[in-house]
């Protein structure tokens, strides 16, 4: 974690709460979820083919951005190994809020059957999980539902991020 | 008495091992006269410990410090130009030593020989990389999973594991779930040790049910809300009814009479 967490929000403060501004706003947020090409192993395949044509993630809105200043999901897709974990935690701090996370497959979920020293045993360890994807390695369909539930998640909460500063741990 | 067995190679206990099972052994040729072998042979008479023929493959046994003369000759005169792998086997339980082995091939005749040494641990031998380039990362690896250290290596540092790891994970004796350092690594990297009590030991088991996590596990026939605490036990009922459900509409017809 960062030494100091910076909110934006707290301090310019948006003072009023209106419906029809939430509503606008996370219009906006959940159609357009740009996640950041994030493939740590198998599962980048399924999910580079729910980027490509015969899945077609540009229908929601989500294209993969290289950057993660230009992303607001981060699908991590694949085993976690904890060398590489320092390296995720710094892409997801450098990801501009709002920002969610989606935990794509056993490896990811839990380790899966990399019951080792060198794996990761569940990014939840790491970066704070809004949906797990179960299945090695889950179809591009279950990725697309992922991303529908998360924009269901994102137009139920309040476009204020001072309200949905989630009490995060980790 | 039972016959005592090495209680240090952690890695085994996690299998189930047949006591009565025999690995079986691949049959060791001696190398004939006049074969290309042969003539290898001959080449390294110097130096060679014990050398037999495995798989169409000559073995030659030679001291550690020879390491270097051997495969100069190899490579020089007897046309093994490539060194195809090195590494080495922990055969410290049952003798106290690593093997060390280099895998060599000749190209023009299609045959392989492999140098075999034996270490003790603690020591180190010298660095091949002079003669063949591939052993600049095979030997770092030897390094990074066994800790053994080549002499007059241009960069010996890990290879696989980050820098600050601690431990050699291809020993025998180095667990496969990891020692404490290796479990709260990233934690300890990331978040610093005073996190490892928020975040908490790893789950090594995929099985694991906790009937009081009421965030994870849903309790099918006592539902309660998302991240409730039941850990001083359950409601009598499991299910909140609403006041107007529960009513008796046989004592009181109050109630029957408001809704119609």
């Amino acid at each position: 974690m960062a030494q100091h967490q910076v909110n934006y929000a707290s301090t310019a403060g948006l003072p009023v709460a209106l419906t029809s501004v939430d509503k606008l706003v996370n219009w906006g947020r959940s159609n357009s979820l740009w996640p950041l090409t994030y493939g740590l192993a198998c599962c980048a395949i399924e999910m580079m083919a729910s980027g490509a044509a015969r899945f077609d993630f540009d229908r929601f809105g989500t294209i993969f951005r290289a950057s993660p200043r230009q992303a607001d999901v981060m699908i991590l897709a694949g085993t976690l190994s904890k060398k590489h974990a320092e390296f995720t935690r710094r892409l997801y701090d450098q990801m501009a809020e709002p920002k969610w996370v989606v935990s794509m497959g056993s490896c990811a979920n839990t380790g899966g059957m990399f019951n080792t020293y060198a794996t990761v045993q569940g990014v939840d360890r790491i970066v704070p999980v809004d949906i797990y994807l179960p299945g090695c390695a889950p179809r591009p369909e279950t990725l697309q539902y992922a991303i529908m539930m998360l924009q269901k998640k994102i137009r139920r909460e309040s476009a204020n991020m001072n309200k949905n500063t989630k009490q995060r741990l980790v | 008495m039972r016959k005592y067995t090495p209680k240090d190679n952690v890695q085994g206990k996690a299998y189930y091992t047949d006591r009565f099972w025999v690995a079986p052994r691949v049959p060791r040729i001696d190398v004939e006269e006049g074969s290309h072998f042969a003539t290898v042979v001959s080449a390294l008479k110097k130096f060679a410990k014990e050398s037999y023929i495995e798989v169409g493959q000559l073995i030659i046994h030679i001291k550690p410090t020879d390491n270097i003369s051997v495969l100069s000759l190899l490579k020089e005169k007897c046309g093994y130009t490539q060194c195809s792998e090195l590494s080495a086997v922990d055969y410290l339980a049952r003798d106290g030593e690593f093997e060390i082995f280099y895998q060599m091939l000749n190209i023009t005749e299609a045959k392989r020989v492999r140098v075999v040494c034996r270490i003790k641990q603690g020591e180190a031998i010298e660095s091949i990389v002079p003669l063949f380039k591939m052993a600049n990362f095979a030997e770092r690896e030897m390094f990074d999973m066994f800790g053994i250290v080549s002499n007059n290596h241009p960069y010996l540092k890990r290879i696989l594991m980050p820098e600050d790891w601690s431990g050699h994970p291809l020993l025998k004796t180095y667990p496969l779930q990891g020692d404490e350092a290796a479990s709260w690594y990233e934690v300890d990297k990331i978040f610093g040790k005073e996190y490892r009590d928020v975040i908490g030991p790893e789950n090594r088991d995929p099985a694991k049910i906790d009937r009081y996590d009421t965030k994870r596990f849903s309790r099918v026939g006592y539902e309660v809300p998302f991240g409730a605490d039941i850990s001083e036990g359950e409601k009598e009922n499991p299910i909140e009814y609403s006041k107007t459900i529960m009513a008796n509409y046989q004592k009181s017809s109050k109630q029957l009479k408001e809704r119609r």
